[in-house]
């Protein structure tokens, strides 16, 4: 019990560190980060959280790639890589095509960042992962079909 | 407030560094005990951004479909000692950043 006291207190002390450097103006992430869309995220149809990221209307290319695993033995932690050999990309997102929630992660690149996101995923079921890559004003897609041995979306 | 939840590795090859990072979160989906049927609200990081010298290079919108204690890698072009930032923001407000040069 005292040491999970102590360790409470700890970060108490040090979360109220950052607290004030916050309240300083010193550190401001909420300045750069972008705003969540909410429509996006919260749409159960795939096409609708497409439309509402301005994804609509992609097209099958070989230029872009999903790795994935083709049998995830956890559905929780499912490893999906997302690269394409395409120049000026603007955005790569993440679709696993039958959660609840289809629309997994959106990242819009800045200058200087190369077209490849690594990242780790919770699939409810056996479906697709779909790669969305927005590049010079088009949009593309890929897909991978993994099949889960055990969802990792819980209800 | 969160902090110490970002760990970032970044090494540079021929002009090109892949930045690893995990971050320490939840990530909780929505969820109903079905005995109970007591509600947990979903806790998970909505928005996050990659900055290298100050010039935001790879900002994230997640789900909490992202799996919990999130892993994340990109390639950015980069050298040795440039300065790389990673900062978060979940759903109840919570955040975190830190920095880590390229090595």
């Amino acid at each position: 019990m005292s040491i999970q006291r102590r360790t409470i207190l700890k970060g108490a002390l040090a979360s109220s560190a950052v607290g004030v450097a916050v309240g300083a103006g010193l550190l401001a992430p909420q300045q750069v980060l972008a705003a969540w869309s909410k429509e996006a995220f919260e749409a159960k149809a795939v096409g609708d959280a497409l439309k509402a990221l301005g994804l609509a209307g992609a097209a099958a290319s070989a230029d872009v790639t999903v790795k994935a695993p083709d049998i995830a033995e956890n559905g929780a932690v499912v490893p999906v890589t997302v690269e394409s050999t395409m120049k000026d990309v603007q955005s790569i997102s993440i679709v696993a095509e039958k959660n609840a929630l289809p629309l997994i992660a959106s990242f819009d690149l800045g200058a200087g960042a190369l077209p490849y996101v690594s990242t780790r995923i919770k699939m409810g079921s056996t479906m697709n992962v779909q790669a969305l890559v927005k590049a010079g004003g088009k949009v593309y897609e890929a897909k991978k079909e993994v099949k889960v041995t055990i969802g990792g979306c819980g209800g | 407030m969160a902090s110490g939840t970002i760990k970032i590795r970044a090494k540079a090859v021929d002009g090109v560094a892949e930045v690893k990072a995990l971050i320490s979160h939840p990530m909780e989906l929505m969820s109903k005990n079905k005995t109970t049927g007591e509600v947990v609200p979903a806790h998970f990081i909505q928005d996050m951004v990659a900055e290298l010298n100050g010039k935001p290079v790879l900002t994230g919108q997640w789900s909490s479909g992202i799996s919990k204690n999130p892993y994340l890698a990109f390639k950015v072009n980069a050298k040795a000692g440039d300065t790389l930032k990673l900062s978060w923001k979940d759903n109840k407000g919570d955040s975190d950043s830190a920095e880590e040069k390229v090595g």
